[in-house]
Order: structure tokens, then sequence, then C-alpha cells
């Protein structure tokens, strides 16, 4: 955990005050929508189909156990008790009333929360990997960097007014759990020849309606001089992005339209003037942040204690669940457990008041008080003893969060869609859920292996649809919902856009076509080993095509 | 976008003028009163591009209780209903049980089903 120091605190609660001033003036008249919105978004708050909505942040998916009870409060208190989480590590309410947005932001800043940098034009909440700091392939904890940059993004009065959004993203680990790839900015901590530790530094991915891959920027970026090199980037990107129009203002449209040897250019001679000013890191700054990570004293354990093999041994549905959502941890006799918030049925990322406050007494009885949240809308419990594993399971089980079906088809990444969002066009969470329920269970499911299916609901991609292995995106036909799917997309070390299969199918039949490809891909597959996105790549999207076609 | 002062109306039926309401965001459609009302089938019908137009302006000038106005298709029959999917979702909420902590209220209606 990172523990904020008074500066956050009091700057936190300022804001709070600042915006119930803002919403006031707004609810008197004093200042007009087109003068509040910007404002609002400034704070997070959004308007949808039917209510307001309001993102949190949560900065590099960390939380404490306080602040998921806090968080469960909000839900209780002031929404209809419960929230979804985002592929950005964030969680939304979907029903919080305006006048009471001052009492939650007050609220929030209680357990170090707020809303801050997570709509508008801005440097948004920096994601990560929901495993950083234990996984056992990372080079160092990627937190710490992202802190860095939380710290110099806050607030930065030079980048408040951006072009546009823009998404940093960090990991370090080799296998890319942060779709580093699909971000403005994605930084991979990496080891030189000489051995030292520093940045990989790509720039101009994204998905929505113009989805690229990420380009090299730098191969090696000395650590120090991480921030001097973002703000050089951003300050190339602030004067050129594009401003005349809302579709072309990303970073990735600049990068596509000048090329990134020019941005690099144009980005290396910014930071050749800045790199050794005053936004050089040094070492007793770095020190203080690395203080601030408190990591929890770990036993010295053995892995695979005898209790923990005699439950695998005794209890099935234990074993199964521990297959699927228990991952190998940096240290010995512990694990990561990944709780899926894709119960079948159910709106994934979805989470009640209820399930959460449980979730707090899990993590402080069993994972140091430390939760996680990931891109595809789980949580994760970090520091789990895995002799504690089954008490752990069996508790996870009576709070309807031990769904075994982590990186299965029924896992999928879904926006919130038409049932809630005023930009979708077509519904994303019926589609999930029926899904899901098509593959109910888990021994079919299991047997067909990792599959990422992400659902959005119209072009803007906030469900990762490009880079699911199956992608499904909500297009709208004379008043109907309509459904393109791609096969083949990817988010991780090897990120690809899917391949589109073919026209668009009526609402119906998505879950039937999308049985179909399974069935296909399962009579294709040249062992059971062989995923299904080895399949489409090996094949191509060609033999799947007979999928969009019922066989009557 | 035009601004909507600018924009030519073009509509094919019925239309309502809908928002959401300021302080809370709730959807509220404009009733032949000038007021608004929470509840659709109050909400003035209206049948011609300048009618819709005049009362779309009008809407406009109530910023303090409407949050985004905007011309909506519905069927009349004779009272308002949705005219379309987000129409309908607008009225009636989420087409899907929200989550909630009493577990009875939602239990997935084919857990178990086995796809064939
Ligand atoms: C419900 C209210 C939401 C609104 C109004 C909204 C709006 C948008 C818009 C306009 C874009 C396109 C930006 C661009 O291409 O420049 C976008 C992209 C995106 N949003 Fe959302 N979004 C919402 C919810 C969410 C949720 C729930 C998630 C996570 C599940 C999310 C995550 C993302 C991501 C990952 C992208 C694409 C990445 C990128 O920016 O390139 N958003 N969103
Ligand atoms: S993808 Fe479209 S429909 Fe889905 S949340 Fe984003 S903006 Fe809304």
């Amino acid at each position: 955990m990172y523990v904020y120091d008074e500066f956050d605190r009091t700057f936190i609660a300022e804001r709070a005050a600042q915006f119930r001033d803002q919403v006031a003036r707004r609810l008197s008249g004093e200042v007009t929508e087109d003068e509040f919105k910007p404002l609002r978004l400034m704070n997070g708050v959004y308007l949808q189909l039917h209510a307001y909505m309001l993102r949190i942040a949560i900065p590099y998916g960390t939380l404490s156990s306080n602040q998921l009870r806090k968080i469960a409060e909000i839900g209780r208190v002031y929404d209809r008790g419960y929230g979804h989480f985002t592929t950005r590590q964030n969680i939304q309410f979907n029903w919080i009333k305006l006048s009471d947005m001052p009492d939650v932001l007050v609220s929030l800043a209680e357990a170090g929360l707020h809303a801050i940098q997570t709509s508008g034009n801005c440097i948004r909440n920096i994601t990560t990997d929901q495993w950083a700091g234990v996984a056992p392939d990372e080079i160092e904890d990627p937190r710490f960097w992202a802190e860095v940059l939380r710290q110099w993004s806050s607030l930065h009065p030079e980048f408040t007014f951006l072009p546009r959004k823009f998404k940093i993203a960090i990991t370090a680990a080799p296998h890319d759990r942060a779709a580093i790839k699909v971000h403005d900015v994605g930084l991979r901590l990496v080891r030189n020849d000489a051995g030292e530790v520093g940045f990989q530094v790509l720039v101009g991915g994204g998905l929505g309606r113009s989805p690229f891959i990420g380009k090299l920027l730098r191969d090696f970026l000395p650590k120090e001089h991480l921030i001097s090199y973002l703000e050089a980037i951003l300050r190339t990107y602030n004067a050129h992005g594009r401003r005349d129009n809302i579709y072309k203002a990303r970073i990735k449209i600049l990068v596509h339209e000048i090329g990134v040897e020019k941005l690099k250019a144009d980005v290396e001679k910014e930071w050749e003037r800045i790199r050794d000013g005053y936004l050089k890191l040094d070492d007793a700054f770095l020190a203080d942040i690395r203080s601030r990570f408190i990591y929890p004293a770990y036993e010295t354990l053995e892995d695979e204690p005898e209790g923990l093999k005699r439950a695998l041994a005794a209890d099935a549905r234990f074993a199964t669940w521990h297959r699927n959502s228990v991952a190998p941890h940096k240290a010995p006799g512990y694990g990561i457990v990944t709780v899926s918030l894709k119960p079948i049925g159910k709106p994934p990322g979805d989470a009640t008041s209820g399930q959460l406050d449980a979730l707090a007494d899990l993590a402080d009885t069993y994972s140091a008080g430390e939760i996680r949240v990931g891109h595809e809308q789980n949580l994760v419990l970090p520091h789990v003893r895995q002799q504690d594993l089954y008490a752990l399971w069996q508790k996870l089980d009576a709070a309807g969060l031990a769904t075994p079906n982590v990186n299965l088809i029924s896992d999928s990444i879904t926006c919130p869609g038409l049932d809630y969002c005023s930009l979708a066009n077509a519904r994303s969470i019926p589609i999930a859920t029926a899904i899901a329920e098509r593959f109910a269970d888990h021994d079919k499911a299991r047997s067909v292996g990792r599959l990422h299916l992400n659902i959005s609901g119209c072009i803007n991609a906030c469900g990762h649809h490009h880079v699911g292995h199956i992608g499904i995106l909500g297009v709208e036909k004379n008043d109907r919902e309509f459904y393109q799917i791609t096969l083949g997309g990817k988010a991780d070390e090897d990120a690809r856009f899917g391949d589109l299969l073919g026209p668009a199918i009526p609402y119906e039949e998505v879950v039937d076509t999308i049985e179909r490809i399974v069935n296909r891909y399962l009579d294709l597959r040249q062992s059971e080993t062989e995923l299904f996105v080895d399949t489409v790549k090996r094949l191509g999207v060609e033999p799947f095509k007979e999928a969009l076609h019922a066989v009557h | 976008m035009a601004h909507p002062h600018q924009q030519k109306l073009k509509i094919s039926g019925s239309v309502v003028i809908t928002a959401n309401r300021l302080a809370d965001g709730v959807v509220i459609h404009r009733t032949s009163e000038g007021q608004w009302s929470e509840n659709l089938a109050g909400a003035q019908i209206l049948l011609t591009a300048d009618e819709a137009l005049a009362a779309l302006k009008a809407a406009q000038a109530d910023g303090l209780i409407a949050v985004g106005p905007y011309v909506a298709r519905v069927e009349a029959t004779p009272t308002a209903k949705p005219g379309n999917l987000r129409e309908k979702i607008r009225t009636e909420g989420p087409t899907f049980p929200l989550p909630s902590d009493a577990p009875v209220a939602y239990l997935p209606n084919e857990v178990g089903k086995v796809a064939a």
C-alpha cells in the first residue's frame, strides 16, 4: 500500500470543497450547463441516460480495505447498492444525484479517494499490472513509477487542457497484463545490456474509432528521466495535436499523420532542453516515494503446504477454483487470488456494497488489507497464504465471488452499453450475460480454455472489443441493435486487432453465432493446448465464416 | 455539430421533448403546460418540425430544471410511448435486474443450462 502525505490529503479535501461551491452555483443558475460541464467532468461526473455517473480514481488499481469499505458505503448511501469496475482500474457509480456529489466527494476524501482526472482532456488515472509488486516475473514494482507519474500529472497546469484525454499504462513484466500497447503512452520497465533498469516507451496506441497499436518511441530511457521525457512528449502533443476535430485529437492520430520518427525528433529536441533541469528525478525524492510503499511482512513459508494439498484432493469445486483463480506469488507459500466479478448471468464488473464489504473483511483477514483492480474488471487479493486458500475460497463462495471463470469465455470485458451509456448504439451487458449463461457449464468453458471475449456498445471501444480474442461491437441499423464480430485480437505483449468476420448480425443471433464460432474452433484446433486465438492466428477468420450463418 | 438553435429539424411521426433533471439526472419530459414530468405519458406530443423546434427552444431556456433537452421519437397511442430502444431504456431503466444484495432478486434464469 501507498501512504498519502499531508499535501495529498489537504488537496483532496480542498478540491471537494471547491466542487461543492461549483455545484451550488450550477443549481442556483449562476453558471450555465456549458460552463459547468467541463468543471463536473474534471471531477469525474458524467451525465448518462438515466442519471449522473461518478467515476472514482483508483490509482494503479490499488485499494486498502478501508477504501473499499468507503466505496461500499457510497454505493449504499448515495447509489443503488452497487458499482461498476472499469477497464482503467476505476469504479463508476451510475445513480448518484448531482446535488449529493459534493457530499460524496467529501466522504471519499476521508478515505483518500477522489475523482480528479477521471474524465476530461487531461492525463487520466495511470494504470498498471494488477499483480504489480507480487508477480514473480516482474523487474520491480511498477506502481512505484505509477505513483511518480501520478504526482507529476496531478493538476499539471500545462496539461489540464490537452487536445484530448491522455492515458498512460505501465508494466514491469514481460507478460503485459496492463494492455500498454493500446494506451497513448505505454511504459515497460526493462533491463539494458549493462543491467540497468529503465523504460521502453511506446506512443500512440489506442482503441476507439481509429485503433492503433503503440509504436516504439524509445528503446531505453534511464529511470531518472521518466518525468522529463513524458513532459517532452506531452508538450509536443499539446502543441501539435489537433484541436479542430475531436475524432482526430488523440496523440495516436498525430503519430499516424506525422510519423513516429518526426514525433521522436520533436520530443527529443524538447527533451534535450529540459532533461537535466528540475524534472530530473533525484534519489531523495525517489527514496521518499519508495518509503511510502508498505509491503506486508511475508512469513517464511513453503509452497504447497499439506493443508492445501489435502483440501485440493478432498474438494473438487475448490480444486477447480484454485486451478482457475490462483496464480504464483513472488513470495514462497503465498498466492495471488483473482476474484471474478463475472458471476454467470450478472453484469460483468459489477459488485454490490455487500460484496465489497465482504471482500474488505476478507482482505483484512487474508491479504494484508489490500485489494487490486485489474483491467479485465476483476478484483485481486494479492497476498494470500496458500494455507489460507481453502478458508478464503469458502467465504468467497458464500459471497458469490468464487466463479471459477477467470480468462474463460464468460470472463468478458463489457462496457455499460445502451443500458446506461448515452453514447451507445446497442446493449452490451445482456449480450455478455447471455453468452455467459450459454457457457455456464464451467467444464465445457474450461475445455474451450482461455478465450477473451470483449464487448463494446459503440465504436468508442470502452469494452476493448478490438483486442478481444472474440470482439463484439454494437452498431445500430434502422433503430435495431446489430453486432459486428471480430476474431483474433490480443491485448498483451503481442497486441493486435481482431479481423472482421463478416456483416453485422442482429441481437437475437449473437449468442448462437458465438457458440458456433466456439464449436468451429473445437473442430479446428490441432490439440487441446492450442488456444482459440492461436487457431485463428494459424487459419485466419475464413474457416469461421460459416458460423455467421445458421445451418438449418 | 450545429448549435441546437440552428438545427434543421426533420421529424417523421410523433415526438416529445425530453431531458435529464439538473439536480438528480432523472429523465423528464416536457408537458403541454411547459412543465416537466417524469412520466412520458404526460409529455406533450408534437407532430410538426415547427412545433418541435419551438418547444425545444423553450426547453433550452429551462436550464435550471432540464439538462440537454432534445427531440425524441415516440409512439402516440394516444399518450406517448418510447419510440425506440434507447428511449425505452431511458423510461424503464436497464433491461436486466440491477445487482442487489438480496440474492433472490436476480437469480439468473438460465444458470446450469448446458450448451448443447
Ligand atoms: C459510461 C460512460 C462512458 C462514457 C461516456 C465513455 C466515453 C468514452 C469515449 C467518448 C471514448 C472514446 C475516446 C476516444 O476515442 O478519443 C472512450 C474510450 C474508452 N473508454 Fe469510455 N466511456 C464510458 C465508460 C467507460 C467504461 C465503463 C470503461 C471501462 C469498462 C471505459 C473505458 C474506456 C476505454 C478503455 C476506452 C478506449 C481506450 C482509448 O481511450 O483509446 N469507459 N470512452
Ligand atoms: S463503448 Fe460506447 S457504449 Fe460502451 S461505454 Fe463506451 S461510449 Fe458507452
